[in-house]
């Protein structure tokens, strides 16, 4: 029997472990793990997987924006409808309703600050229901996804201690 | 040169044989960062944060002088709340804890309390190495029981009884092991009891520093918890494997008053206390920690999967351990001796490993293979040693 949880946690830490693999940590047969992922799949309890890249140095010039909007609930469908349109948009990589002074908390990504920009004056601030909006820039990152950026190897230990 | 030192060194000092594998150790440690390593006895996670955080407080908050000899009374509480919530076993944090330097230094206060020069000390190997070393240091005599993988290593109640003598003093059982990774349950441990039962004066010295790496069910089992033995048991417990802390030298004796006092006195006299730091830590890890520990365990527990795999598919016999974090698979397949097979496998394949003849002559044909190291440095080691035995095999 397999303890979905011990699955979950396993496979949110290393997406890119086999079925096989899998079995033989958590002591159940390939099959199992198989059957188990596509029934967390199947109620869309695993989304997807995604790889953990450190874009600064690929493309340094990429720029995140973290975008707080203030807006009017619409009638019948609360703050669900203008959070679905915004989410819509590939370079929206995550949408969320916030307690607090301002409604949505919107992360976008593009190649330039004039870039995202540009998404907030034509895209956000022009939709019906918006109020206002405002925009910070993240200038680095240190910690991502659980993964601490740069993090030097630190094993200092001895090859062979008594 | 002509003074002659030799005359000068105790007796006791000098019987004591250096290392038998000095040599291979050197070796291993000269190759250190070119090779795998599954050779080595400590964890490779860092301390949780909170615990080093708790620490550096204390440094910032100037909290850096002798503490009390037996230990800060807080970090004493702490050891005593941890050791009832996870053995149910009580103890009195003003008498009956005594923080150490590290769970070595309890084991080697226990032979200097206990033993007059001719007692016997029954020592179940294979074993940590500095049991036989400590009894000898203090002029004892090593009474040795064999323990063997048709048993899953566990100590059997007929070896115990056969070993014991009317010079017999104390007896040191490590469970979980090292060098096997065997662990005794609580049943395992009723059948020694009954022994001990039988032989009202003799001493417990139980080395629980895995305690918390059981993969059975998780929780730690202990000679302590039977309330008839109690009086007569010393755990020598500490923080070193199971929190990863093995640099803050940081470990405890928990027992009777009468047998904690005089293991005290050596204490307060030659080692003073325990680093202040250190007990800081302590009480963080003690108290807060369950969480991380129970964290670290699961992903023991996994590459323990892999490695005892990974062994079975290069065609080793292992005895599946369930604690530590140690596989001690025989190698006799190969014709070789455990220090040849070693030194051929570091020189040939490039994994440091460790010859089980280290842990004592029962050890001779194995291997020690720590499983404290990442799933990809397993999963390579697993694979080199298949090809090296599929090499090697007569």
């Amino acid at each position: 029997m397999i303890d979905d949880l011990e699955l979950l946690r396993l496979i949110e830490n290393n997406a890119r472990l086999s079925a096989e693999e899998i079995a033989v940590m958590l002591g159940v047969t390939a099959d199992d793990v198989e059957a188990e992922i596509k029934r967390l799949k199947d109620e869309n309890i695993i989304l997807g997987y995604n790889t953990v890249i450190n874009w600064e140095k690929k493309a340094p010039d990429n720029c995140i924006g973290m975008i707080e909007v203030r807006i009017t609930p619409v009638k019948n469908k609360g703050y669900d409808h203008i959070a679905q349109i915004l989410s819509k948009y590939d370079k929206v990589t995550a949408c969320y309703l916030m307690s607090g002074g301002f409604d949505l908390m919107i992360i976008y990504e593009d190649r330039s600050l004039r870039d995202i920009a540009t998404f907030v004056t034509e895209k956000i601030a022009t939709m019906e229901g918006v109020l206002s909006t405002t925009t910070h820039f993240i200038l680095k990152k240190y910690k991502a996804n659980g993964i601490i950026y740069d993090n030097p190897n630190t094993d200092d230990r001895q090859a062979i201690i008594l | 040169m002509s003074f002659d030192y030799d005359s000068k060194i105790s007796k006791a000092v000098q019987q004591v044989p250096p290392s038998a594998i000095r040599k291979f150790f050197d070796l291993a440690n000269e190759m250190q960062g070119h090779v795998i390593s599954l050779s080595i006895g400590e964890p490779d996670f860092v301390t949780p944060w909170s615990i080093r955080e708790a620490a550096i407080n204390s440094i910032i908050d100037g909290y850096t002088h002798y503490s009390p000899n037996s230990g800060y009374i807080d970090s004493r509480i702490a050891i005593v709340d941890y050791l009832k919530r996870r053995y149910g076993i009580s103890y009195d944090p003003k008498t009956e804890i005594l923080i150490t330097v590290g769970g070595s230094e309890g084991l080697d206060l226990a032979a200097r309390a206990l033993i007059n020069p001719g007692d016997e000390v029954i020592i179940v190997e294979p074993c940590f190495v500095a049991y036989k070393a400590t009894v000898e240091f203090s002029h004892g005599v090593p009474v040795l029981v064999e323990t063997k993988p048709e048993n899953n290593y566990k100590l059997m109640p007929e070896e115990l009884e056969a070993a014991i003598t009317d010079k017999t003093k104390y007896v040191i059982v490590g469970y979980p092991n090292n060098p096997t990774g065997a662990v005794m349950t609580l049943e395992d441990w009723a059948k020694i009891k009954d022994v001990l039962m039988r032989h009202p004066d003799i001493i417990v010295l139980s080395d629980e520093l895995y305690c918390e790496l059981n993969y059975l069910d998780g929780k730690p089992a202990s000679l302590a918890q039977f309330a008839e033995l109690k009086e007569r048991v010393v755990m020598v417990n500490g923080f070193s494997k199971s929190y990863a802390m093995t640099g803050f030298r940081v470990g405890y004796l928990a027992g009777p008053k009468e047998l904690i006092t005089p293991m005290f006195k050596i204490h307060q006299y030659c080692i003073m206390c325990a680093p202040s730091t250190s007990q800081y830590a302590v009480i963080e890890a003690a108290m807060n920690a369950d969480a991380e520990i129970a964290k670290m365990r699961d992903e023991y527990n996994h590459r323990r999967r892999v490695i005892v795999q990974g062994l079975k598919d290069a065609g080793l016999d292992c005895f599946t351990p369930y604690g530590a974090f140690y596989a001690f698979p025989c190698i006799k397949i190969t014709g070789m001796t455990s220090e040849e097979f070693c030194e051929k496998f570091l020189l040939e394949k490039h994994v440091a490993i460790v010859p089980g003849n280290a842990f004592g002559k029962c050890g001779e044909g194995f291997v020690r293979i720590s499983y404290a190291a990442s799933l990809e440095d397993i999963k390579e080691a697993m694979k080199l040693m298949k090809e090296f035995v599929e090499e090697h095999k007569r």
